[in-house]
């Protein structure tokens, strides 16, 4: 061929931007076409828990570990916003893409490697999860939360766990064979993980070994930053729950490659 | 580099079974090979080592001169990929479909526009831009599934059984289309198990059984080679069939039945104890005699 160029091409590195530019487009677009459903499911959940919680147990404590009630729930419902758009649809979105719509095989056909692809839909979430996860905190607003401008860091504080829990949930789906056994990670570990992260009752309570169970829990180190950006940071114990957070995305984000690449390589 | 695809005793295993048992293929640059065998030969599972989602366990592996599975990416970047199962998504409109593939083919921005009003005329949808997926009938699905794949201007295009399922008017609309690809003169490999699609459209046909190449060569040369030119269609009851096998079997001749009659290959002389129909051998023949399918 004489319009051979006289250099081999450049090889392709890994995680190349357009690469993820791609995945992340059709997630943008297929978005654009259930983001009703998804925008409700994520962010209600979250609110009725706020309110329940709220009026339930705030009218029975006025105060709890030093902060009045709504402002204790209604920055720790940031957390639940988390699980909530994070995790859920990374299992059931990673699942029925692999399993029923066939779509990893048509990315994986175009010039995409599965570490771009579980990248760049763990981003897409993320991102949507640090947006979803201020709506509850803005309900809250209304209810009595005071606006702080730490307040302004919270989105970036939820992408980053969102970022973590959505290669968890991915990582999920890619260990699951049947959808079915969502239900055996749901209620043995995110149930518990939800309702032991300082969300609703603060842990200093709880025995001892379930306050070492939370010290392990993504969500309680973002219970705990969200709390802190919005009133007040507390130094190096803050830099400790940023550092699990970024910990918990990286080793997840690996978990989710290597599974998914077994499940999708054969 | 002259081929578009290069295998060289590719070997695959799934635990203690052999998928791929030593294959050897070629797709000459510009042409349009068929990949031929019953269910079961291998065909997908050669398809899918050629974009590296399947890893050959032994064997070299060439695609348009990059070596897989290391630069795969590279290769995935200037083919496209025509899947057997329908992986569009049924939410998006065609043009959404489209738009979702451009960039993952990385056809540069400035270019998206035109590649996709380009791709709705090649698949003749573009009145059906707005349209989703899941308002289209099974042949315009199937169009905009290939289409979808030469967004970005393949040199070398996969069809993996680009019109199983299909009716014969829609499976003849995409034989045009294949047809019109080819004289643009992209390369394609296409997997298929109607020998008829594999007889008019290929230039040459690899034919797989057990994980192997049985035979390779021209559709033509292939028939002259295995069937003869001329097929003796013998018709009647069973017990008759039965005889006319035993005859044909003491002359040497090779045979095949298909249901209601039996087909004597090579019979070029005749026996007058037999009559029947003469027609002219077709590559089914071929297959069938060399893939064990249908013959008792």
């Amino acid at each position: 061929m004489a319009l051979a160029p006289a250099a081999e091409p450049r090889r392709l590195g890994r995680l190349e931007r357009a690469a993820l530019q791609g995945v992340m487009v059709r997630e943008v677009v297929n978005y654009s076409s259930f983001w009703r459903s998804s925008t409700f499911s994520s962010t209600v959940d979250p609110t009725i828990y706020l309110l329940a919680f709220g009026f339930g147990f705030g009218s029975l404590v006025s105060s709890v570990a030093g902060y009045s009630y709504i402002d204790f729930v209604g920055t720790g419902i940031v957390a639940t916003t988390v699980l909530f758009s994070g995790a859920f649809p990374a299992m059931y979105s990673t699942f029925v893409k692999y399993e029923f719509q066939h779509t990893y095989d048509a990315i994986l056909a175009a010039p995409v490697d599965t570490e771009e692809l579980v990248t760049g839909e763990g981003l897409w979430i993320a991102a949507r999860t640090g947006v979803y996860g201020c709506v509850p905190m803005l309900v809250a607003v209304a209810f009595g939360l005071d606006p702080s401008w730490g307040m302004l860091l919270v989105p970036f504080i939820a992408g980053l766990a969102g970022l973590g829990w959505a290669f968890f949930g991915i990582f999920i789906a890619a260990k699951s064979k049947a959808i079915e056994s969502f239900s055996y990670w749901q209620s043995g570990l995110l149930t518990p993980m939800f309702l032991v992260a300082g969300t609703f009752f603060p842990i200093d309570r709880l025995p001892t070994w379930a306050q070492i169970a939370a010290n392990v829990n993504p969500l309680y180190h973002c219970v705990e930053l969200v709390r802190h950006a919005v009133f007040g940071f507390e130094g190096w114990a803050d830099i400790g729950h940023l550092a699990f957070l970024i910990t918990f995305a990286l080793v997840a984000w690996r978990l989710a490659i290597k599974f998914m690449e077994r499940k999708l390589i054969l | 580099m002259d081929s578009a695809i290069r295998l060289r005793g590719v070997v695959k295993r799934f635990g203690p079974i052999t998928a791929v048992g030593g294959l050897d293929l070629d797709v000459p640059l510009g042409t349009c090979v068929g990949l031929l065998g019953p269910n079961g030969a291998g065909k997908s599972t050669t398809m899918k080592a050629l974009t590296a989602q399947v890893i050959a366990d032994e064997g070299e592996l060439e695609v348009l001169g990059f070596r897989l599975p290391e630069d795969s990416k590279q290769a995935r970047a200037a083919m496209g990929v025509v899947p057997q199962l329908d992986n569009l998504d049924v939410s998006l409109t065609v043009e959404q479909n489209l738009l979702v593939f451009a960039h993952l083919y990385r056809v540069p921005a400035a270019e998206r526009k035109e590649a996709i009003d380009r791709a709705l005329v090649t698949a003749n949808l573009t009145g059906r831009r707005e349209a989703k997926v899941d308002q289209l009938s099974g042949g315009m699905r199937r169009r905009l599934l290939i289409t979808r794949a030469l967004l970005h201007q393949p040199r070398l295009v996969l069809l993996d059984e680009p019109t199983v399922g299909l009716d014969p008017q829609v499976r003849q609309e995409l034989w045009a289309l294949i047809d019109r690809l080819r004289s643009e003169g992209v390369s394609i490999l296409m997997s298929t198990h109607y020998i008829e699609e594999a007889e008019r459209l290929c230039d040459n046909v690899t034919i797989m059984s057990h994980g192997k190449a049985v035979a390779v060569g021209a559709p033509s040369e292939l028939i002259a080679e295995h069937a003869g030119p001329e097929a003796l269609e013998v018709y009647g009851p069973p017990a008759r069939l039965t005889e006319v096998e035993g005859i044909a079997r003491s002359r040497g001749w090779r045979t095949r039945r298909t249901g209601t009659s039996v087909a004597i290959l090579h019979a070029n002389g005749g026996d007058p104890s037999l009559e029947g129909e003469r027609r002219v051998t077709n590559l089914e023949d071929v297959f069938v005699l060399l893939t064990g399918e249908e013959i008792n």
